[in-house]
């Protein structure tokens, strides 16, 4: 029977994180097995193929395309212009002359005999991968990337949006379930990464963003504060590619919550440290989470923290379903048969201990697995 | 061939089925399951695979493996040990996203689209040349798509070549990478005018693999799939799975080539739908997808609502739908904030399930939703070849707008099969029923069933070698039966008497706005005459009678009044009522108070 509970977000102190930086094409690596690179550092790069248009020859000089090679002024491959002359034809007396010339400047790719096509390119665009993560180069892929390492402190949420920046770690409230207020941020969370409380409003991503904050990390968001801050709503949990000022982390889900205990004290403790963010989340197989890497200098190790994968007597889960939806507790019995609960669905349970002393009946699918809190 | 072994690689999980020859009929043994191996830290489909197999290994006693256990066992003769035969499906790292080009949109685009479907791919787009788009604007699609393979088609043979020649420069110039396997060629399938194969070739042949196979299209009057449909499944092989970890070991293994997961559920229905001579309706609720599989008139089609799924495009349901279509079908007042929290927490937490009644009506409204959407848009593929009449120049029907009519007939329909979890494992059976009822609505006598462990897969891919093994497995231990509506089609005030029906030893009269369960186990039949209201139709015309018989199940016999269209009163009070009123009369939910309100976040 496969696992009938979910292994909870990674929060650890000290890990070893392993980033692979592909090229979305084949291109040129840049930096050696073993090089130390900073987060803005170019590792590889790439000739993305120029943007290509077309362009109907026969149908604006009034040609069958059959004709049209015979009335270019430029061959296939030859570099062109912007406004150069690409063709041209001599009309009756005079009269009817056309002239056809390039839109951009680039290269002519293809001429159709069947279309009477014109095939345009413009020159190449590079594309810059940077190394994301202050670290080592592992591993290199040829033409491809390379695989960066780092230690430190990991940090996964649970729902993210925007992509990829870096920034100093500011902690903007003194206690994991107080709400992200307007006030909280000022002009000295320029360029940082700052952490809130229970919930993040609307209100308080625009006064990040006026601000020119690099990514902000709460418990909560409502749905709606989301929708209006990214400009529609997301119906498939599928981002990263946003195109908004700063990347937002949520670490327990949608509505107003407390963040993790242990995720607040973590970030609380490397405030001051560089942190790179992620948003991107990706919730089907091969999930993506959202995440904060905060490199550790001198502390590298090789071992990597296992994250408690098995569910026993005494475990800290968080409940991520109602009626107990954002609790923590810890589990006081693990039953093996299957148990009807109030759906009358027949599943496997597990008894919890709330902090308000109450132990109540959860199905393990409804739980997740904190290391310690 | 007395044992058969066969597995599904889907995304999160690999499923494995064992099927044996007991006396003279094919049953299913055991199965077993374990998670998917395709990301790392394994990275390898096989380990996954050994693990499913080994469950039924240890359930049944019998070794399937070889003593290594890295291997599935294959026997010579009837030794104890091994199977006969190996088979898998793969749905496995996000399927077969395929993107389909033709001239027309309606025409040769749509069956391009209608023929990467039913290979069982996700359609990520089909570009026309009347698409409405600008030629730049599709080069840019094409690029940044990255799909795993291309279909291109167009041109009726001796038609138009220059338009095809057109698309062709535009995949040229759009430069295509394939998602998986940096450095790689993009298999591109040609399957449109043989006239224009010389120029497709010169144009495409040395940036792209390029396929050339028949036109699918050749007339107007004809959609030929079945050589594009081969040619996906073979380069499905070569190219994508091959791209997948592990993927080479696990062809090696099996005894016929790897198939797409919903293809081979296709070729199962299409299969069970030929025998029986039936018309029918599939349909698969996922986490992230729907699939609707139909035969209606012996054509068969499948569409795929890439995003309309339970779990992480669970939220997208709410988008499409609206909030208002969903809080329709909950007999309970919740704040629209809190059903917006609950839905996209379950977004992204999709493995949790529903611990109260209330979040498992929530969960229920929302399949609903997925259901009747995804069936909407498999009528607007599913229809009939367009164009047909009207013997003209292709290129005169860039403007056609003219629609060929569905083939979707809910009065023909005989045979509802649901499978995906919310239905194949809705607490009570009734429940299932009534999702597939509310969204569905079917016209007339349609039996209902679900498929009980989402085997469909497995049984297809082994239906073209083996199809008695398949329908026996299938029929007997794949389906469960919940019975049969009769829902008259046209609407009355409440109250009013809509059907009388007469059977041996008693009768039903059935008024408008109401619905009734008669139970009638599995395997037992009720031999029926519908005496229709006036302007009521079960199956027959507005108004006449038939005579049916109905055969029973899980739930029994449905006698559905609420109208086709289904009536719900606008009043959000007294649907409300109307809904307990229903969930009662079915008995589909344990009694709880009515006064319930949902609270929290």
């Amino acid at each position: 029977m496969a696992t009938a509970y979910t292994p909870g977000l990674l929060v650890s102190e000290n890990i070893t994180v392993r980033k692979v930086r592909r090229l979305p094409i084949q291109g040129e690596v840049l930096v050696q097995e073993g090089q130390e690179v900073a987060p803005q550092d170019v590792v590889a790069r790439a000739l993305l193929p120029g943007k290509p248009h077309t362009l109907n020859a026969a149908n604006k000089m009034a040609l069958m395309p059959e004709d049209v090679p015979s009335h270019l002024l430029v061959r296939e491959g030859d570099e062109v212009e912007e406004g150069q002359l690409l063709a041209a034809t001599k009309g009756i007396f005079g009269f009817g002359k056309k002239e056809l010339r390039s839109p951009i400047s680039g290269k002519l790719e293809m001429v159709s005999r069947v279309t009477g096509q014109l095939t345009l390119r413009e020159k190449p665009v590079p594309v810059e991968l940077t190394a994301y993560l202050r670290g080592k180069v592992v591993e290199i892929l040829p033409q491809e990337g390379v695989v960066v390492e780092t230690s430190g402190a990991f940090v996964q949420g649970i729902f993210g949006v925007g992509g990829e920046r870096v920034g100093t770690l500011a902690m903007a409230v003194a206690s994991p379930d107080e709400p992200l207020e307007e006030s909280h941020i000022g002009p000295q969370h320029r360029a940082k990464v700052v952490v809130g409380g229970s919930l993040v409003s609307l209100g308080v991503l625009r006064k990040a963003a006026e601000m020119g904050v690099q990514a902000l990390v709460a418990g909560g968001i409502w749905d709606t504060d989301l929708a209006d801050f990214i400009g529609y709503e997301i119906g498939v949990a599928i981002t990263g590619q946003e195109d908004i000022p700063l990347t937002l982390i949520i670490t327990e889900g949608f509505g107003p919550m407390a963040m993790a205990h242990r995720t607040f004290r973590l970030l609380q403790s490397l405030e001051g440290r560089e942190a790179a963010v992620n948003g991107a989340t990706q919730v089907r197989a091969g999930v993506l989470r959202p995440e904060l890497v905060i490199p550790v200098e001198g502390e590298r190790q090789s071992q990597e923290e296992s994250l408690a994968t098995s569910l026993e007597v005494g475990t800290p889960v968080r409940l991520i379903r109602e009626p107990y939806f954002g609790l923590l507790g810890v589990v006081t019995a693990l039953p093996p048969d299957l148990q009807t609960i109030e759906t009358e669905a027949r599943v496997r349970v597990a008894k919890v201990r709330l902090p308000s002393g109450e132990e109540v009946w959860v199905p393990r699918a409804n739980m997740e697995l904190l290391a310690g809190d | 061939m007395d044992r058969i072994l066969a597995t599904d690689c889907g995304s999160t999980t690999t499923k494995a089925i064992l099927i044996e020859k007991v006396g003279d009929e094919y049953r299913l043994i055991a199965r077993g399951e374990a998670p998917t191996t395709v990301e790392a830290p394994f990275e390898d489909v096989t380990v996954g695979v050994l693990n499913a197999v080994r469950e039924v290994q240890e359930l049944t006693g019998r070794r399937l493996l070889q003593e290594d256990g890295e291997k599935i066992l294959i026997r010579e003769g009837n030794e104890e040990s091994g199977v006969d035969a190996y088979f898998s499906t793969s749905s496995a790292g996000g399927g077969l996203q395929m993107m389909v080009a033709g001239v027309v949109r309606t025409m040769t685009a749509e069956s391009a689209q209608r023929a990467a479907l039913g290979a069982g791919a996700i359609v990520v787009d089909a570009i026309s040349i009347d698409d409405g788009r600008l030629p730049y604007q599709k080069i840019e699609r094409i690029r940044t798509v990255r799909p795993d393979m291309l279909l291109l088609s167009g041109g009726v043979d001796g038609g138009t070549v220059s338009h095809v020649v057109e698309l062709a420069e535009l995949i040229r110039a759009a430069d295509p990478k394939p998602r998986l396997g940096i450095g790689y060629r993009l298999p591109v399938i040609f399957a449109g005018n043989v006239g224009a194969r010389r120029h497709v070739e010169e144009v495409l042949g040395d940036v792209v693999d390029l396929r050339i196979v028949d036109n699918l299209r050749p007339t107007l009057d004809k959609e030929v799939l079945g050589p594009a449909r081969e040619e996906i499944h073979d380069l499905f092989m070569e190219h994508v799975m091959a791209q997948a970890p592990g993927y080479h070991k696990l062809m090696e293994w099996t005894s016929a080539p790897i198939m797409p997961t919903p293809g081979a559920v296709g070729l199962l229905m299409e299969t069970v739908a030929r025998q029986r001579g039936l018309s029918l309706l599939g349909v698969d609720i996922g986490g992230a997808t729907t699939d609707v599989f139909s035969v209606f008139r012996g054509t068969f089609n499948r569409t795929v609502s890439a995003n309309l799924g339970m779990s992480y495009s669970m939220a997208n349901v709410l988008l499409e739908a609206g909030l208002a279509q969903i809080e329709r079908w909950l007999p309970f007042e919740v704040p629209p904030a809190v059903l917006r929290n609950r839905i996209r927490n379950k977004m992204i937490r999709p493995t949790s399930i529903p611990q109260t009644l209330e979040d498992l009506m929530v969960e229920q409204a929302v399949a609903r939703e997925a259901l009747r959407l995804a069936l909407e848009h498999h009528k607007s593929l599913a229809v009939e070849l367009k164009g047909v009449q009207r013997q003209q120049e292709l290129s005169a029907f860039l403007d056609y707008e003219g629609s060929g009519s569905t083939l979707v007939n809910l009065m023909d329909l005989n045979l509802i099969i649901g499978s995906g979890g919310t239905l194949s494992h809705a607490p009570r059976r009734v429940q299932a029923a009534l999702m597939m009822l509310d969204a569905f609505q079917p016209e007339g006598v349609t039996e209902l069933a679900v498929d009980s462990i989402f085997m469909m897969p497995q049984l297809g891919v082994l239906s073209p070698l083996q199809e008695e093994a398949a329908t026996q497995v299938f029929e007997r231990d794949c389906l469960i039966r919940l019975g049969t509506v009769v829902a008259p089609k046209g609407t009355a005030q409440p109250g009013e008497a809509i059907l009388h029906a007469r059977y041996p030893g008693g009768s039903v009269e059935l008024k408008a706005g109401e619905i009734l369960r008669m139970p009638v186990g599995e395997g037992k039949e009720l031999s029926v005459e519908l005496r229709p209201a006036r302007g009521f139709d079960v199956g027959s015309g507005p108004g006449k009678a038939r005579e049916v018989t109905l055969t029973g199940g899980a739930v029994g016999i449905l006698w559905d009044g609420r109208g086709r269209p289904l009536q719900l009163p606008a009043d959000p009070r007294l649907r409300r009522e109307s809904l307990w009123r229903w969930f009662e009369a079915l008995d589909a939910y344990p009694s709880m108070p009515r006064t319930v309100a949902a609270g929290g976040s």
